[in-house]
């Protein structure tokens, strides 16, 4: 049953972008100053809501950890750190297509751009200190306070914005901006990409939750076996 | 006040062992001594290029010999199971870990009191030109090291690529005070004026200083004791 489901919610999901493209592509008209590749904005800025979720949502996860040490948010927190990751990267490849057509560079050291790869650099060590640590209670208590840690880095990428003065475009959405910069059209279809990622988080996540809650299992009979 | 006492011992205990011994001082001056000498075929250094990377130079320096610090603070307490005693003992985590970031804090100021000398000399820099402002620049940046190194230094401790792990996970996290610092001391040490622009690093580095100090307060019981 439980499958059944994890694969309906991927199929709407992957249904529903296909959806979105199509009106991506079809439905709306090419932006007056950029031309057809801000369409990329469409991909770009709901990977990165998606991942900055996923990652508040693991350092949540890791904050019930530390306070009810069950072992079932730790696993919640690195699924979801290791699906944030994959959309990180996507937010950081998409942007640099884009900065390829418009600025015709691939990557420059704004304070955006650089806290964006600082938080892809943290959490990535993060899924490496989990490796360096083979007993699941301490590395569930270590990679739970780094967690916590890096959830620092997530914030300020979201408002480098506000507090430098970046190369990268400030803010387009109405709840940040107070309406008036995007067509409504055009905003509505980044809630529904966003909202179209975040469900395919959701099936990755509980995908990536039964693999690490199998591997611990197995790791448990080993050790069984091994103690008789 | 017995809080206060346990924190000092703590440190006390940290920096007798580190003066009689020297095993992390010697390493952490001579290794920025070359690194300072090294930066020198990197760039022109008479040149006024050097001028304007100072601070970044400086500051990387310190980081990289500040690091060799902090991962020998709580790697010494291995031997004779010295960590689990400490632990043990009636000082409560936060405590030791005060303890052991002000003992840090010290030993890093010490490479960076003889680093810069030997950066003014080698770079021909007067870089004492404003020492009331490079003085709180130097204290709250190298807390803000000191703070996040003390405690990924206490996460690391008993993994097997520990040298390795350690510089991985603090020196992204740092980066928010390395930037600030670098900024700032570049424009000290070239004697101008800080611009009314730039004056958010400063509340920067107090920020980060306040929230990190806290988080690794609240957060060390849990890595220490579980």
């Amino acid at each position: 049953m439980r499958e059944k489901i994890l694969y309906g919610m991927g199929i709407v999901a992957g249904l529903w972008l296909l959806r979105n493209l199509y009106v991506i592509l079809l439905g709306l008209p090419d932006e007056a100053l950029q031309g057809a590749i801000y369409r990329i904005l469409f991909f770009h800025l709901p990977s990165w809501f998606t991942c900055f979720t996923a990652y508040f949502l693991a350092g949540g996860a890791s904050i019930l950890y530390l306070w009810k040490k069950d072992l079932k948010y730790d696993t919640f927190a690195v699924s979801a750190v290791e699906v944030g990751t994959v959309f990180t990267m996507v937010g950081l490849v998409t942007g640099m297509i884009w900065a390829r057509i418009i600025w015709g560079i691939w990557w420059t050291w704004d304070p955006r751009l650089t806290w964006a790869l600082i938080t892809y650099i943290v959490y990535a060590s993060y899924l490496m200190l989990r490796r360096a640590v083979d007993d699941p209670t301490t590395r569930a208590r270590h990679s739970a306070v780094l967690c916590i840690f890096a959830f620092a880095s997530v914030m300020i990428t979201y408002k480098a914005i506000d507090w430098w003065r970046t190369q990268h475009p400030g803010a387009v959405l109405s709840f940040r901006t107070g309406g008036g910069t995007m067509d409504p059209r055009m905003e509505s279809i980044i809630y529904q990409n966003w909202a179209a990622l975040m469900l395919l988080t959701a099936v990755l996540v509980a995908i990536r939750m039964r693999q690490e809650t199998m591997s611990r299992e197995i790791e448990g009979m080993r050790r069984f076996a091994h103690a008789i | 006040m017995r809080y206060l006492r346990q924190t000092l011992t703590i440190a006390g205990k940290d920096l007798r062992s580190e003066i009689r011994t020297k095993e992390s001082l010697n390493a952490a001056v001579s290794f920025a001594v070359v690194i300072l000498v090294l930066f020198s075929f990197a760039v022109d250094p008479s040149a006024d290029q050097i001028k304007e990377m100072s601070g970044g130079l400086l500051w990387l320096v310190f980081a990289f010999a500040g690091a060799l610090v902090l991962n020998r603070s709580f790697a010494r307490e291995l031997g004779n199971d010295c960590l689990d005693a400490l632990v043990a003992s009636p000082v409560p985590s936060s405590a030791l870990f005060l303890g052991k970031a002000l003992a840090n804090f010290v030993l890093l100021l010490i490479v960076e009191l003889v680093a810069l000398p030997v950066f003014g000399v080698l770079y021909n820099m007067s870089w004492a030109r404003q020492p009331l402002l490079l003085a709180p620049v130097l204290l709250l940046a190298t807390w803000g090291m000191t703070v996040i190194g003390t405690i990924f230094s206490a996460l690391t401790v008993n993994l097997r690529l520990r040298e390795l792990m350690l510089p991985m996970l603090i020196y992204p996290m740092m980066i928010p005070v390395l930037m600030a610092a670098m900024r700032l001391t570049t424009l000290l040490v070239n004697g101008e004026a800080i611009p009314a622009d730039d004056q958010i690093w400063f509340r920067l580095l107090v920020g980060f200083d306040v929230i990190f100090t806290s988080l690794a307060v609240t957060l060390v019981d849990v890595v220490l004791v579980g």
